[in-house]
């Protein structure tokens, strides 16, 4: 099956709040939301950020947006004001994510 | 009554962008000019500053920000609303009242908003912070600030006793934007759906530029249009909460459902449970459509019954980080940047400062995403080191730049473009408190403070 990368046929913006971190991950075109819901899983996301966030991925699905919502615990350093990270609110983690393959 | 009201997003955040404002005021057809500038951690700061000098503790950029506004604004009878009080509403007021003096605006009346600074609530309280789960008093010798979310009910009080600029300290982002829709169209405060709807709208504008295509451009897959002149957001809102999102005519930028979806779904984590001192907003209806260029239409969005208890946000004083940059070129440019990091690490070791925490970056390398998604495959020409530390002293922070500074005559060759900087890092928890414990007050032209029932 041919593979492509996420960011073909989604894009993604990231939002932080003290330690977490939010990603939503948005489908270009509405067909595509089945896509996302079957390999955009909580544990794909979780494996992709291994090394960089300490706890659990939860997902959250938005039909009428034809978008997922990734929560992500404890992915900042320790969170914005205390992080030693470059960028402490880990808004270039949405970029990160479209890196993800995905079979068409 | 007018049957639909137009609210501009003048500034998304403390520092943004000044020119966006006043195109709002002269073509976006506006009669509400919102200017969310007060971040999480920032009003921490403002009180440190207030307790210096009674007369600061908000925010410095107020008059630079209204000077070019105020007068126009007051003209054609758009309201300003701003949380630029920060720590210190009624000394913002006072400020505004001389600009407007200055400016020979007579009959401008300016209100501050007050009652979110619960320090002193807190003080005989026992509750729990919310990301540790240790007891609040753990903090209370570091606590520097301690600020109630606050609703939009006051700035609906101030409104209707006719202020022409409101200023808060520490209230809901969104609740700037709901306080003229709840004004205007005399929304019940007990209406959740209506308020939840109209969450989803100041949600959508609280970051200014975010909507309209900042923060979104990707060449070749996102394209926005003039993003250099981006204008800022206008929603026009209906009586039963329908709007549109759209931009000044001739502003650079885009509004799209994709923008509109990215910002909508921005810091939100449960998207039908998105908790606000007004009500629990539900997203998960919402329905977007592209109704024409730049024109977004937003419905659907709904709400539950408000929380009982108001978050409050603690700021405290934590520890500093120190910072060092130097930067290596040409060939073998990583190995000599790599060589300088651990030169650094050992010096440090070597005289015994004591730090929390020490990381190492090459930047151009793996500085964002650290080793784990870098593609280490190649060899960038350039590269910085860099070297951060969070220290309990001011003196241990300004340690680790000066140890990468001596790189230039003790550390391998060709290293140049030193950097440093110390910064102290205030920390910000959380706790819950029964709202009816906090009183927010209104006071109109700085003449009498009315208390105001609910929150």
């Amino acid at each position: 099956m041919p593979r492509i990368k996420l960011r073909e046929i989604a894009h993604a913006r990231a939002g932080d709040k003290g330690n977490i971190l939010n990603i939503a991950v948005i489908a270009y075109h509405p067909d595509d939301y089945t896509l996302l819901q079957e390999q955009v899983t909580t544990e794909r996301v979780a494996a992709h950020f291994r090394g960089l966030i300490e706890g659990p991925v939860v997902r959250f699905e938005l039909p009428n947006l034809g978008a997922l919502n990734f929560v992500l615990h404890r992915a900042l350093a320790g969170g914005v004001t205390r992080s030693l990270r470059l960028d402490p609110h880990g808004k270039s983690l949405s970029s990160a994510l479209l890196e993800l393959k995905i079979e068409i | 009554m007018r049957s639909s009201i137009r609210i501009g997003a003048g500034a998304g955040y403390g520092g943004d962008r000044f020119e966006p404002a006043l195109e709002l005021v002269e073509k976006g057809n506006i009669n509400y000019l919102v200017y969310e500038c007060l971040a999480e951690r920032t009003i921490a700061l403002y009180q440190q500053e207030k307790l210096k000098d009674p007369t600061r503790g908000y925010n410095p950029q107020l008059k630079r920000r209204l000077r070019p506004v105020l007068e126009p604004c007051f003209r054609r009878g758009i309201k300003i609303i701003s949380n630029m009080g920060a720590a210190n509403p009624q000394a913002a007021q006072k400020e505004v009242l001389d600009l407007a003096r200055k400016l020979g605006l007579k009959g401008l009346k300016v209100a501050a908003v007050l009652g979110d600074d619960v320090q002193d609530l807190l003080r005989d309280r026992t509750g729990k912070v919310l990301e540790t789960g240790e007891t609040i008093a753990a903090y209370a010798e570091r606590t520097v600030s301690a600020n109630a979310y606050l609703g939009c009910a006051p700035l609906v009080r101030a409104l209707a006793q006719g202020a022409d600029v409101i200023l808060t300290g520490r209230v809901a982002d969104p609740a700037l934007f709901l306080a003229p829709m709840v004004h205007h169209f005399a929304w019940k405060l007990e209406d959740y759906a209506r308020l939840g709807q109209g969450t989803v709208i100041g949600h959508l504008l609280e970051c200014a530029g975010q909507v309209t295509g900042g923060y979104f451009a990707d060449p070749g897959y996102k394209e926005v249009p003039g993003l250099a002149a981006l204008g800022f957001p206008i929603a026009e809102v209906q009586v039963d909460g329908t709007a549109i999102i759209t931009k000044p005519p001739g502003s650079g930028g885009i509004v799209s459902l994709a923008t509109c979806k990215e910002q909508l779904l921005y810091e939100i984590h449960d998207p039908a449970a998105y908790i606000t001192p007004d009500c629990v907003a539900d997203f998960t209806g919402v329905k977007l459509s592209q109704i024409g260029p730049d024109q977004v239409q937003v419905e659907g969005g709904t709400g539950y019954t408000r929380p009982q208890e108001l978050k409050v946000s603690i700021g405290y004083r934590e520890a500093y980080i120190g910072e060092g940059e130097i930067g290596y070129a040409g060939p073998g440019a990583v190995a000599r940047a790599r060589l300088a990091g651990e030169i650094v690490q050992q010096r440090l070791k070597k005289i015994g400062l004591p730090y929390q925490e020490l990381r190492l970056d090459l930047i151009g390398v793996d500085s964002l995403h650290g080793p784990w998604l870098t593609d280490g495959s190649h060899e960038p020409y350039e590269v910085r080191l860099r070297v951060a530390a969070r220290t309990s002293t001011y003196e241990d922070a300004v340690r680790i730049g000066e140890e990468v500074e001596t790189l230039w005559t003790n550390g391998p060759a060709g290293g140049g473009g030193a950097r440093r900087s110390v910064r102290e890092v205030i920390g910000v928890v959380s706790t819950l408190i029964p709202r009816e414990l906090v009183k927010p007050l209104v006071s109109v032209k700085g003449e009498n403070s009315l208390p105001i029932d609910e929150v």
